[in-house]
């Protein structure tokens, strides 16, 4: 069955966004707003590339792609916390730097095709075989999609369930209190916004070293880092909910690439098949989606009372009134 | 009042001097600013040679072409000025929706949309294919302008409405405007299976300085077209509102004080989606400009990031719009030699690399740093 397929690359597709908006997530959660996500990813992206095609070691790809975006975090870390500047126009700044950077020192690698190592791709015997979901979750994925599932509950749990976590949430909720308690308020936000950089730069590695390999300059991400700034919003902060997000989002990704492809779809004729033209509607769809779930998100939060962390955006100040 | 210790401490030795820092209370110098920024500029282009180097290229190289084929000589100081009229107008657009902090980035669709409003006079038609210039021009800027403040508008509403955030939903409205404009040059308005356009006819052109080369000769072969003026005049009549109207008076305090505006009896709802209509409006001006005095056809690759160094020039004007006319100029040269240096990336990286040191510059304006010698205790 196709539909299978698809959602299996679907899955593997969502896992780019996955540690993307996890990572988004940690930011926010400490009370900074990273707008540069795409940046990093693709700095992430150009690096792991880079690196695997000059070492033939993807691994190592893997761990510069998350070291160098995590470097790059810290600008906008440095921008924002220690001087104290607006936390949107900061994080524009980083992406467009982020950008030229992975352009300019990403030259040439378009051309390297076929010769980079990749990530393994594996079956996980047992898990396979059951019905549907094996097919979709379990078979012949990436090990990055992998180490998805597993950091899904653990991010989860890490925010939620731990002291760490607490102090975390504390920082973004109410910085003054959380500082008058001991905790290192600037500390502990320089350090989630590079915890929210090498996740991005995982999220890139994971395009270029698996899903999709390869360095194809802006187009690698083809803003993915800003659906995934957007699903932050609609997962409420919260892993779990950006998980769902994040495979609904690939599974539609992949629907849009794969649908043109049978001649038949339900024994009806295929409208996209006949006519090609309707691709760019379809190629549309990511993006629409991404607004509807923005509605949807801000509406159910406003049913709810569920506010983004109380000082997100706001620099902390010692010694001054306020969060 | 905050005041950072930033020196290292040893127990023995300490530094003599330590750096101490405090919010300014009075109004910083006139000088101050333009200083500032210019100071940005240069540690951006020392920081951007660093990176050029690393990536193999040859920074002197890169800049001194930049400089030479883009203020080098009047042709090319013409043709910077055609780069610099559409980022005029989007830096504008980005201008006045940012002085009231609504971050709209959606320049970039909105400028697409609006070249696609200025092609479907001419393609539809909506004008007959023998209407006078003066017609075409005016038809195609309201079109323009109408179908970029349509783009606007969309995201103006959510806000409004709904409270979606409106940098994600400007962003990716950007996406939807571009494939839009490809389903319309791929499968519409196909020339031949060319992903274009046909050619306008002549009288769809927007005049340009070589047309008066006839009577005076200096003029010929300058490129420089009539959306200079759109330009300029949108500059001037957008500083007036901001400035001197009682409307740019409610912009600037939604933006400084929302709390207080709305005391006032401020609308925010509703000025939140006019000033996304007038945004959009103007980079919808800035996408006919571009079609009707330069590419004179709907194709794919009409923008390189206009719409996002809109941002950033807004950002170097300090939302001035009188301001943002140098500081187009700048970045059109940046972007007309930009494009012959390898690697290919460095007008982007120049560009980021500016912004950031701006935006770290101004920490310098809000607060008085100074160098004291360590008195000892």
């Amino acid at each position: 069955m196709d539909l299978l397929i698809i959602l299996a690359s679907g899955v593997a597709t969502g896992t780019v966004l996955l540690y993307a908006t996890v990572g988004e997530a940690f930011a926010e959660r400490s009370g900074i707003l990273n707008l540069g996500v795409e940046g990093m990813m693709l700095i992430g992206a150009m690096a792991a590339y880079k690196t695997a095609a000059a070492t033939g070691n993807a691994w190592l790809g893997l761990l510069v792609a998350m070291l160098a975006a995590g470097l790059i975090s810290q600008v906008h870390a440095f921008i924002t916390i220690t001087l104290q500047a607006d936390q949107v126009i900061s994080g524009l700044a980083l992406n467009f730097l982020a950008t030229g950077i992975s352009l300019v020192l990403g030259e040439g690698l378009t051309s390297l095709r076929d010769v980079v190592p990749q990530l393994p791709k594996f079956t996980i015997p047992g898990l396979a075989q059951i019905p549907w979901l094996g097919r979709v979750f379990f078979d012949n994925q990436s090990i990055l999609v992998y180490a998805g599932f597993l950091f899904i509950p653990l991010a989860w749990y890490y925010i939620n369930r731990t002291r760490p976590g607490l102090h975390l949430r504390a920082v973004g909720e109410y910085p003054a209190a959380a500082d008058t308690l001991g905790i290192h308020v600037y500390f502990l936000r320089y350090f989630y916004v590079f915890v929210g950089g090498t996740l991005a730069g995982l999220a890139g590695a994971t395009i270029s070293l698996s899903i999709s390999p390869g360095w194809f300059g802006a187009l690698t991400t083809a803003g993915q880092g800003w659906i995934a700034v957007g699903l932050v919003i609609f997962a409420q902060w919260n892993p779990i909910r950006a998980a769902f997000g994040a495979y609904t989002f690939g599974a539609l990704r992949r629907l849009v690439l794969d649908i043109q492809a049978p001649v038949l779809i339900f024994g009806l004729a295929n409208p996209f098949y006949s006519n090609l033209n309707y691709a760019f509607f379809l190629k549309m769809l990511p993006y629409i989606f991404t607004v509807v779930f923005l509605v949807i998100g801000s509406r159910e939060a406003n049913r709810k009372r569920i506010g983004s962390p109380a000082a997100l955006g706001l620099p902390y100040i010692r010694g001054q009134r306020g969060l | 009042m905050a005041e950072i210790n930033n020196t290292k401490s040893a127990s023995s030795w300490k530094f003599p001097f330590r750096i101490k820092i405090e919010n300014r209370v009075d109004n910083p110098p006139k000088w101050l600013s333009p200083t500032l920024s210019v100071g940005a500029i240069i540690i951006a282009l020392l920081i951007g040679a660093i990176v050029i180097w690393m990536g193999g290229g040859n920074p002197w190289a890169a800049y001194s072409h930049i400089a030479k084929y883009s203020l080098g000589s009047v042709g090319v100081l013409s043709d910077t000025l055609v780069k610099a009229i559409p980022l005029m107008l989007v830096g504008l657009a980005c201008s006045i929706a940012f002085r009231m902090k609504l971050w709209n980035i959606g320049a970039e669709g909105q400028f697409f949309l609006g070249a696609f409003g200025a092609s479907l006079v001419v393609l539809l038609p909506i004008l007959p294919e023998d209407a006078p210039k003066w017609l075409f021009i005016i038809t195609m800027a309201f079109f323009g302008m109408l179908f970029g403040a349509l783009w606007g508008f969309i995201p103006g509403l959510l806000k409004a409405r709904y409270n979606v955030n409106e940098i994600i939903s400007t962003l990716m409205m950007n996406y939807i405007a571009i494939e839009w404009n490809n389903y319309f040059i791929y499968a519409v308005w196909s020339e031949r299976g060319f992903q274009m356009s046909r050619m306008f006819q002549r009288n769809a052109w927007l005049p340009r300085l070589s047309d008066l080369s006839t009577r005076w000769p200096f003029f010929s072969g300058l490129t420089t077209h009539f959306g200079l003026v759109f330009a300029v005049l949108a500059a001037i009549i957008l500083w007036l509102i901001l400035s001197k109207s009682k409307w740019g008076y409610e912009i600037r305090l939604i933006g400084d004080n929302p709390k207080a505006a709305e005391y006032a009896g401020i609308s925010i709802k509703k000025n939140i989606v006019l000033v996304m209509m007038v945004s959009g409006a103007l980079a919808g001006l800035a996408g006919m400009s571009e079609i009707g005095g330069v590419v004179h056809r709907l194709q794919g690759a009409i923008s390189p990031g206009y719409g996002y160094t809109g941002i950033i020039i807004a950002w170097l004007a300090k939302l001035n719009p009188l301001a943002v006319i140098l500081a187009s100029i700048l970045f059109g040269a940046l972007i007309l030699a930009g494009r012959e240096v390898q690697p290919a990336g460095i007008p982007t990286l120049i560009q980021g690399m500016i912004m950031v040191t701006l935006i770290a510059s101004d920490f310098f304006y809000r607060n008085r740093v100074t160098i004291i010698r360590r008195v000892e205790d």
